[in-house]
């Protein structure tokens, strides 16, 4: 085989480069140089939350929020207009004489089924949006990678990144004091 | 701490301030009483006082509700909500105009309401030496948990011992519960008694409620504007204003849910012992008071601090926290002052005078208070939890 097609078929299988860091610090501090370095499709992996982790690796701003107000506003105005539709439309009563739009008895059906419809959306939407269900993933690939749920933290810049490139990021990973730099295979 | 120290010249002239914009306020209460009489003096005396003294209420709510339950988000408000809740039992003074004028402003205290059988069925309670002996026994309470958590909050500062915080959080868990019982019937006898036909048993925990909210603002704006000073720039972090906010909304929520099922139920019942409550606050222009407090402070709060570009940013959390303290003297005036009149809105010039004379004099013990210690409880070991312990996302 060409050497230069050899190469252009390792990039294929290569999924990204994995550093391994033992401290969350360490972690952090490496995911904001590598967003400064102008990173993009990169990930971490750490056994717990981090503040501030979330902003430094991710694209940009999620689409979650936006579906989840969406979300909101439509369960409100269901649930309120599910309450108008059964006491005027549907089943209109007289009730102690008070009128058929009795609205301040739709309040908490009302604000129930936002919360209900927006948490619902908020929930599916993280993990659709999260690729989930996914039953493979290349990190796993790694035999130290295991360890990203018991004590170490793990940075993952993927080869589909723009920047990537297999020596300079290879290079730039290991300036970052990590205890090893892993190739994830596809 | 030393006389150089910047924040603390900033603290001693915001004391100074406070103490002469309540010194003035007095000086026109008074003129207010000469010229206007007893009556509107203690009316408008009454809704101040309670804003006021409510303030301090809420900040020891926060205090036993932080040592029960932890949590990083109360170590920046610690030390004002102390201070807050060791203003409570000074107010007992400010109570006394009240107490010796009690038939001005409680109609079960006057002469006619001895032809009154729904007040005579309540007499055994609603006399002038219970309520006075009830009053006094509230303010031991609230005096005795803000003497016993600041006595052991400044000997923390002094020795570091890490047993304190366990002592204060076995304190504080039965004393939220006491706390909570006390205050609903402070609030009973102190506001709802205004309209003694009237009962309603969520009214209690509604004010207490609202007046925890009113505490978080207040303190959450001071943390953030002494946030870019010693010591609190070395430790405030946007987590600490994301979880303040967050504890605010939920607060806030909370307010709104209690203040709605109270309506709900009464509009629902529609009956005629209970209903004057609001009919005497919807008619009359009084139901555009209400719905500006709907709008402010429920519906505007609510859509502000769902975004985390709000809770997050200091100066925007600021503009919430400042619209939240003015919303609350209205929501307060709401409460207390329809009681006095038929179904008519009512504004007195001393309904502006009042709270600043209170206030005043209030915030200038508060600042007073919030000096004699340092202002964060550098020795207690939660201060220093790493970032990585927070796991609110």
């Amino acid at each position: 085989m060409h050497p230069q097609n050899r190469d252009a078929g390792e990039i294929a299988d290569l999924y990204g480069l994995l550093a391994e860091f033992d401290t969350a610090e360490g972690l952090l501090a490496a995911a904001e140089r590598a967003r400064e370095e102008g990173f993009r499709r990169m990930d971490a992996y750490t056994p717990m939350p981090i503040e501030g982790l979330a902003e430094a690796v991710a694209l940009g701003k999620t689409t979650v929020e936006k579906l989840v107000f969406v979300a909101g506003l439509l369960g409100a105005t269901g649930g309120f207009m599910l309450c108008w539709w059964m006491t005027v439309v549907a089943y209109p009563h007289n009730v102690a004489g008070r009128p058929l739009n009795s609205w301040p008895a739709y309040i908490p059906i009302t604000f129930e089924s936002m919360v209900l419809i927006a948490c619902l959306t908020a929930l599916i939407g993280m993990l659709m949006l999260n690729g989930m269900p996914q039953p493979y993933h290349p990190v796993f690939n790694v035999k130290e990678f295991e360890r990203a749920s018991i004590d170490r933290f793990f940075l993952c810049i993927e080869a589909r990144d723009p920047r990537f490139d297999r020596e300079a990021t290879r290079e730039f990973l290991e300036g970052l004091n990590p205890l090893e730099v892993m190739e994830v295979e596809k | 701490m030393t006389a150089a120290d910047p924040v603390d010249t900033q603290l001693g002239q915001w004391q100074r301030w406070a103490l002469m914009a309540g010194i003035a306020g007095v000086l026109l209460a008074i003129a207010g009483y000469l010229l206007n009489g007893w009556t509107q003096f203690l009316r408008s005396y009454l809704f101040a006082f309670l804003f006021w003294t409510g303030m301090g209420l809420g900040c020891l709510a926060i205090l036993l509700l932080h040592h029960t339950v932890g949590g990083k988000w109360g170590m920046m408000i610690r030390r004002m909500c102390e201070a807050g809740a060791r203003m409570v039992p000074l107010m007992l003074v400010l109570f006394i105009p009240v107490l010796v004028s009690l038939p001005v402003l409680y109609s079960w205290d006057r002469p006619e309401a001895l032809h009154d059988p729904i007040i005579q069925g309540k007499a055994a309670y609603l006399n002038a030496p219970f309520m006075i002996a009830r009053t006094v026994l509230y303010f031991l309470v609230w005096g005795f948990y803000a003497w016993r958590l600041s006595r052991w909050s400044g000997e923390q500062d002094r020795t570091g011992d890490a047993s304190l915080i366990g002592k204060m959080r076995g304190a504080s868990a039965p004393g939220l519960v006491l706390f909570t019982f006390v205050t609903t019937f402070a609030f009973f006898d102190w506001i709802m008694a205004l309209e003694p036909h009237w009962f309603s048993t969520v009214y209690g925990a509604m004010f207490l409620i609202g007046q925890v909210l009113e505490s978080f603002a207040f303190t959450i704006a001071l943390v953030i504007v002494l946030g870019t000073r010693e010591p609190f720039s070395r430790y405030l972090t946007k987590q600490h204003l994301h979880d303040l906010g967050n504890m605010m909304f939920a607060f806030m929520v909370l307010w709104a849910y209690l203040s709605f099922s109270q309506f709900l139920i009464i509009w629902a019942g529609n009956l005629p012992d209970e209903n004057p409550w609001y009919l005497r606050r919807f008619r009359g222009g009084w139901g555009w008071v209400a719905l500006t407090i709907v709008v402010f402070n429920f519906a505007t709060p609510f859509v502000l601090l769902l975004m985390r570009g709000v809770k997050r940013n200091a100066q925007r959390l600021l503009a919430v926290c400042c619209l939240m303290l003015v919303i609350r003297i209205v929501d307060v005036y709401w409460i207390v002052e329809p009681s006095f009149y038929e179904q008519k809105l009512v504004v007195h010039w001393l309904d502006f005078v009042m709270p600043v004379a209170v206030g005043g004099l209030w915030l200038a013990g508060f600042f007073w208070q919030l000096r004699s210690r340092p202002l964060l409880p550098l020795r207690d070991e939660r201060l220093q939890g790493a970032p990585r312990e927070t796991v609110a996302f």
